[in-house]
């Protein structure tokens, strides 16, 4: 433990294999809630599909699978180039470490624009989310998987600042872990919704 | 007072033997933990600061005795509550049909000869009588305690209970699931009758049996009218704010209309309203009204008429 | 029982080594933000306390004639809203959890202090999206139900909003105690020597993880039906309101364990200490909070029985409703057998921990009454569950949390309360809290519903006990508040460890060091070692 110093500074743990522990341990908890958060989306899904297969039949066949398939390899690009990262960083190799998260949020960003895209057409098409139910699971879905992806490429942007900043070593890069594991746990939601609407509705 | 309310149904005494059963262990608990509890209390109660007191951390026995004794009460419980509930969802096959539809905040039955009634429910001794129930806005609940029997009412779907009503008399239905501003006053009345007084009823010989006593004045039977239809859910009669206008200075009065113009209120306007409540809205108010059409006689809509005119 | 504790230590508490506003609202002290949900729980309870008496006021009469019905809906609305999410969910798990974690496992803080601040601060912009929310106040009742919540003119958004974001908070402070008490443990600290109180919140951190995201994609889901047009609970659109109900409850049935089990924590700390005994069954109580916290995600459709859902669903879970009656039919017969052969002593805070066990049982045998099938399709949604959820929420967790205030008062403020006049304060708390209550089991069993703004007339007589009732336990309250209040100033200095307790947390200095420990103790012994071996 440390020593408190003489004028009462409040000090927290400094050692960085304890902290790395305890962050990480409590990323994967807090990755636990999100899938929850998500697993009420799914509940409902399972639901209607089960209710109205033909409405999901057909309204499925108004999404783009193509630009759908496009996203999820940009998604899983992402996720291996942000693990490329975590790597490099643990091997101190901090320079491949920003590369790889400049590639990883540029991935991000096309997502998002496809993304954009994707919605843009849908509205022009008088699709909303009060069109149906599928388009009502579709939109809460895919939004709140967008909110996500905003907030993980805010979470990497501050990440590669700091990176930047020389704040992160092969003995220090709790950040690097715990971000990358949130980005990971975006493309694994992914993963789960692009087959779920885009394929099999 | 006797602490279950009249019990008016087939199986309204087997659901009090369930909470007999129920109340019973509880109390046999309930004294063994207070006795122990204040025996306890009492009896080791600190006499030095230094009482000797044992280091005892367990028992296994003893556990094990409370974790199965109760288990197994638990278990009975659990096992008398599901057979009187399979007999409270099971209808028998000659039950007569009623169609209740709720809304806020009125009940509404019909019956299989054609006819409806608002916020009376009649039905005949001695014969079992299941409800197919719809809500038409919200969530309401089918609720008569006498006959032990609750039902939530979904709109988009139906859902039904039964009972058998065995002592001729007049019980309160009150609606248990919360539905907005009218809620406590969403209240019916269920009317047990003899088969002979029940079949006039269905009839029609006897005018409503209840209501229609040609000695009343037109505004008496208004107000009777006023009462028994669920009017008071919406409209009051001493100028407060409701749901709808107040009936208090009504007739006469100059409205504005949700379009825009106004409108004076006479005869014409309040039978139009009633039966067909959407036609002109009042300004401020959600067009919420059902329609009393073929719910409410001519003869029922002049003394209702009469009555909103007496309140000046 | 610990070594390396420090009893003259004269650096300052942690109450006096920073003054001002921003030592406190940017303070990463874990008992600073105790305090600081301490005193922002006890608003809102407060607040919801008044507006009960208002309302218990108004159900003096049978007829409206101090509030109209839809004013009465919204009090409702809003004591429940505040009571459930605001006081006693973070209750008893934020405020003392937050104090007494770290000192009870010798710790220093908790894991993630500054995330532990921003638990507070999203509390607190929760808290302000309500206060905007009361400007057009929602009249839905706690629950939400669609499809009135969907289609009422008054407020839900902002009502939910500030839940949704109270959601997070609930779910960052169990993420930060649960990484707490794996990670941060004194050395010697094993798991089977933990404290009960820390198995408890333990627990409760489990269920604030897994059971709040739920009810958080359910109001999101809610808020969307109102803002975007979305149909999941909307009938005309093709959707189900029965399943906002089961969303809900998945949630709101483990929370209500967020609720209680706390309270059981706090109970298993008082009693020993003031029977000078051992707890009784130390592992049958600790597994079964966490029994508890498993089953309780199994039981939610029992809020259903008459709402629409199939027979076979009711019958499984009257099922699994009984059997997470048994964990806690247990703790109940291991805290009677603590008091055995014990020196017990009648301080205000064992007061409240008996009386704790006294309603609480009666809380918990009228659950097996709504619980049973056939007796609940008669008793759901009448007074009997309104009492029987009192006697639990404020029987069981209320009583356990004001135990608790009285019990750790000392170490937290470094004051003495005024044992007497707590005395009194419980006396009237316990027997208004009866009249208030008692009364309803049989109004309910007489078919009252709950949520009328107006009754029949024959229900006036227990009515009126039960208003009066409110008066007497809000005497209590005001003296209890007084002695809270006035002991801050004139209390007697307390020493470290005024009743002789073994658990770490009386180690140290009353109030705490910053640190709260000069030197991390080793930790050689369970704490409820009292008694003599042998």
């Amino acid at each position: 433990m440390e020593q408190l110093t003489a004028d009462h500074v409040h000090v927290h743990h400094i050692d960085p294999v304890e902290e790395y522990e305890q962050s990480k341990f409590g990323m994967w908890l807090f990755l636990g809630t999100e899938i929850l958060l998500f697993g009420g989306l799914f509940a409902t899904y399972a639901i209607f599909r089960a209710k109205y297969p033909e409405m999901f039949h057909l309204d499925h066949l108004k999404l783009d699978w193509e630009l759908g398939a496009l996203n999820t390899i940009i998604l899983i690009g992402s996720s291996m180039t942000m693990a490329i990262g975590v790597t490099a960083s643990k091997k101190g190799n901090n320079k491949l470490l920003i590369i790889m998260l400049a590639i990883t949020i540029i991935c991000g960003l096309v997502f998002g624009f496809n993304k954009y895209l994707e919605y843009t057409a849908k509205f022009a098409h008088h699709i909303y989310p009060d069109t149906s139910i599928f388009f009502s699971l579709y939109f809460m879905m895919t939004g709140l998987h967008m909110l996500h992806v905003f907030i993980g490429l805010i979470v990497l942007l501050i990440i590669m600042i700091l990176a930047i900043k020389g704040r992160y070593s092969a003995s220090y890069n709790t950040h690097v872990e715990v971000g990358g594991l949130y980005w990971h746990l975006i493309d694994l939601i992914w993963i789960y919704l692009f087959p779920l609407l885009y394929l099999i509705g | 007072m006797n602490w279950v309310p009249e019990a008016a149904s087939s199986f309204a005494g087997k659901v009090d033997g369930v909470l007999w059963f129920v109340t019973v262990l509880s109390i046999v608990f309930f004294i063994l933990i207070t006795v122990l509890l204040i025996y306890f209390s009492f009896k080791y109660k600190r006499k030095t600061e230094n009482d000797y007191t044992p280091y005892i951390t367990g028992n296994q026995t003893l556990e094990i005795i409370w974790t199965v004794i109760p288990s197994i009460l638990l278990f009975v419980i659990f096992a008398y509550g599901l057979i009187v509930y399979k007999e409270m969802r099971t209808p028998p096959g000659d039950a007569v049909e009623v169609n209740v539809t709720a809304k806020q905040w009125i009940w509404i039955f019909k019956y299989q000869n054609g006819k409806s009634t608002i916020n009376e429910l009649f039905v005949q001794h001695n014969r079992p009588v299941k409800m197919v129930m719809r809500a038409d806005d919200v969530l309401h609940s089918f609720f008569v305690p006498a006959f032990r029997v609750k039902q939530d009412l979904v709109p988009g779907m139906y859902t039904q209970l039964w009972f058998n009503p065995t002592k001729i008399g007049t019980y309160d239905l009150f609606c248990a699931e919360y539905c907005g501003t009218g809620h406590s006053q969403m209240l019916a009345k269920v009317y047990v009758m003899s088969p002979e007084a029940f079949s006039r009823w269905e009839k029609g010989d006897e005018e409503e049996t209840t209501t229609f006593a040609s000695t009343k004045s037109p505004e008496e039977l208004g107000k009777d009218m006023y009462s028994k239809n669920g009017c008071a859910a919406c409209h009051s009669i001493d100028g407060s704010a409701g749901v709808g206008p107040t009936f208090k200075a009504l007739y006469g009065k100059n409205e504005s209309l949700q379009d825009g113009t106004t409108i004076e209120v006479d005869e014409n306007y309040l039978r139009e309203s009633i039966l067909i409540p959407q036609a002109k809205v009042v300004q401020g108010f959600a067009p919420s009204m059902p329609s009393f059409k073929g719910i409410l006689t001519d003869e029922e809509i002049d003394a209702l008429i009469a009555y909103i005119k007496s309140l000046k | 029982m610990a070594t390396g504790t420090a009893a003259t230590i004269s650096e300052p508490s942690f109450l006096e080594y920073k003054s001002g506003f921003r030592s406190w609202f940017y303070t990463t002290d874990h008992k600073r933000i105790g305090i600081l949900y301490l005193v922002s729980i006890s608003i809102f309870f407060i607040i919801a306390g008044s507006i009960a008496i208002v309302m218990r006021a108004e159900l003096f009469t049978p007829e409206s004639n101090i509030v109209s019905p839809h004013t009465y809906n919204v009090l409702f609305t809003l004591h429940g809203s505040l009571m459930v999410f605001f006081f006693i969910v973070p209750g008893i798990s934020a405020s003392l959890g937050n104090f007494l974690i770290p000192l009870m496992i010798g710790a220093r803080d908790v894991a993630f202090p500054k995330l532990n601040l921003g638990s507070y601060w999203l509390y607190l912009i929760g808290a302000a999206i309500l206060l905007f929310a009361l400007l057009e106040p929602a009249d839905t009742g706690w629950t939400f139900y669609t499809p009135y919540s969907a289609k009422t003119n008054t407020n839900v958004i902002l009502l939910t909003l500030g839940i949704f974001v109270l959601g997070f908070s609930s779910i960052l402070t169990g993420l930060n105690f649960i990484v707490t008490i794996h990670k941060m443990r004194a050395p010697g600290m094993t798991w089977h020597r933990l404290p009960l109180f820390i198995w408890a919140l333990y627990s409760t951190a489990i269920l604030q993880l897994l059971a709040t995201p739920v009810v958080g994609i359910t109001l999101l889901l809610l808020i969307a039906e109102r803002t975007l047009g979305i149909g999941f609970f909307d009938p005309d659109k093709g959707g189900d309101p029965v399943l906002f109900q089961n969303f809900f409850w998945f949630y709101s049935h483990p929370a209500v364990y967020i609720m209680i089990i706390p309270a059981m924590g706090v109970i298993s700390e008082i009693l020993p200490v003031f029977s000078r005994k051992p707890i009784f069954g130390y592992k049958a109580i600790a597994y079964s909070s966490v029994a508890i916290a498993i089953i309780s995600f199994f039981v939610w459709a029992h809020h259903l029985f008459v709402a629409g859902i199939s027979e076979t669903a009711a019958i499984i879970f009257s099922f699994l409703t009984f059997l997470v009656a048994v964990p806690t039919a247990i703790k109940v017969f291991n805290w009677l057998a603590t008091l055995y052969k014990g020196s017990i002593q009648f301080h205000s805070a064992m007061l409240y921990a008996l009386s704790f066990l006294f309603l609480f049982t009666v809380g918990g045998l009228t659950g097996l009454h709504v619980g049973a099938l056939a007796a609940d399709i008669h008793l759901h949604d009448t007074y009997f569950v309104v009492a029987h959820m009192h006697y639990v929420m404020i029987g069981g967790t209320v009583m356990g949390f004001f135990g608790a205030l009285h019990f750790w008062y000392p170490k937290w403020f470094g004051k003495m309360l005024d044992d007497t006049l707590g005395k009194i304060a419980w006396f009237f708390v316990f027997i208004g809290f009866n009249v208030t209550f008692f009364p309803q089991f049989f109004l309910g069993v007489q078919g009252m519903p709950r949520r009328y703004a107006t009754y029949l007339p024959e229900f006036e007589s227990l009515m009126k006990l039960s208003t009066i009732g409110s008066w007497i336990l809000a005497i209590g309250m005001i003296i209890m508040a007084y002695n809270l209040i006035k002991s801050l100033y004139s209390g007697e200095k307390a020493p470290d460890n005024p009743y002789n307790s073994l658990s770490l947390e009386w180690q140290t200095s009353s109030p705490p060091i910053l640190e709260n420990f000069k030197e991390i103790p080793v930790v050689t012994d369970w704490s409820y070692g009292y008694g003599k071996k042998g």
